[in-house]
């Protein structure tokens, strides 16, 4: 846990890593993080776990975060599970993921609800109605982004789009479940993958 | 039970409806390859159109909520939970969308962190990666349900992909402006 990589950056260089002492100081960091992050807490949890708290080197951070989006669930969970798991077992991998939950969770819940008793009110409801638009325009834009990475795929940009499009057209305008078109479509992305992937090793 | 029924805020769904929440939830669990947001067209087609348990509008906002408030954005799946019945449906909702995958996670992590360059695990992460992608826009689009008639509703979309794209601005901004544009053309 603690060899430091050559890779760390010098500020992780600097002083040996920290370990979290108890499931309460999980908690605390964990929560900490949580009530900072804005629209996303991705980039607050690498200021806090490996800038403050130097509890991870960098490397250390993009290798949990990874393994967490390679797996189903949210990334960010993923990784508070992984983290506590490795320190403190079971126990610390819940304390994190509460820490990450719990009170973010009661603030979302008196919002809403505030919300309930607001909805009469014309002037909440065309501002719910903005936030609503920029909401589905901050996801677009996240695939967006994510789209530039398909010229590193190893199906290629036009495949990569092709299966994009299907999928949208499936789940998002003909409203299919998801279950079929996940195992189906996602079948056919990892098996054209695997075939691309054989070729190029072979191509070596 | 008239009593714990107000209690736990099950409003008018009995066991039944919840079971059945928290198992849809936790099948999405499994599928949520790019996130929990990845899930929300499905969420929208079950509790929507299939349940009849929200409104568009509703979903959306409770969206917008999740994503304007600190914390993960997979809060919005608590704020599902709450509309359909209160406290016990935040539980349905929550232990059925972070049950499967946690557990899936925490398996993972302990045994198979060494197989990470292997040409099985590399061709699942590169063939899912355009079913991310098409989720995303898929979600996107569901998102716009209750505004898509409104002009001004989708060049408020359009102008926020193209300020997310191109800028480094926090999301929160952008949810603020969306406030008070909407509070004054969309109200």
């Amino acid at each position: 846990m603690a060899d430091l990589t050559p890779e760390g950056s010098a500020a992780a260089a600097e002083a040996p890593l920290r370990r979290p002492a108890s499931c309460g100081e999980l908690f605390r960091v964990f929560n900490r993080l949580a009530l900072q992050g804005f629209g996303g807490v991705l980039p607050i949890a690498h200021r806090e776990l490996v800038e403050r708290e130097r509890w991870l080197s960098p490397a250390q951070f993009v290798e949990l975060l990874t393994i967490g989006q390679v797996l189903p669930g949210p990334n960010i969970i993923n990784l508070s599970l992984l983290f506590g798991d490795r320190c403190l077992g079971w126990r610390g991998a819940l304390a994190a993921s509460a820490g990450l939950l719990a009170v973010p969770m009661l603030v979302v819940l008196v919002l809403a609800s505030a919300y309930q008793q607001l909805a009469d009110n014309p002037l909440v409801a065309g501002a719910l109605r903005g936030m609503g638009a920029v909401a589905a325009g901050l996801v677009i834009a996240t695939a967006v982004k994510l789209s530039r990475t398909l010229a590193g795929n190893p199906l290629g940009r036009p495949l990569g789009f092709a299966l994009a499009g299907a999928t949208l057209a499936l789940v998002g305008v003909l409203r299919w479940p998801m279950v079929g078109v996940v195992l189906g479509l996602g079948g056919l992305g990892m098996a054209l993958a695997w075939r691309a992937l054989r070729r190029q090793e072979a191509g070596r | 039970m008239t009593g714990w029924a107000a209690l736990t805020g099950l409003h008018q769904h009995g066991w039944a409806d919840l079971l059945q929440l928290w198992a849809h939830f936790s099948l999405l669990s499994m599928l949520a390859v790019g996130g929990a947001i990845t899930t929300a067209p499905d969420m929208q087609r079950w509790l929507v159109s299939g349940q009849g348990w929200m409104t568009d509008a509703q979903f959306t906002t409770g969206v917008a909520i999740a994503q304007a408030a600190p914390g993960p954005n997979i809060l919005f799946v608590a704020v599902m939970g709450w509309h359909v019945a209160g406290v016990a449906g935040v539980l349905a909702t929550m232990v059925g969308i972070m049950g499967p995958s946690s557990l899936v996670a925490l398996a993972v992590g302990r045994y198979g962190q060494r197989r990470a360059d292997a040409i099985g695990l590399r061709a699942f992460t590169a063939g899912l990666t355009p079913l991310t992608l098409g989720l995303l826009l898929s979600t996107g689009w569901v998102l716009t349900a209750p505004t898509r008639h409104r002009w001004e509703a989708l060049a408020l979309v359009a102008a926020t992909v193209l300020v997310s794209v191109r800028t480094r601005l926090s999301p929160m901004w952008l949810i603020a402006a969306g406030a008070v544009v909407g509070a004054t053309v969309l109200a």
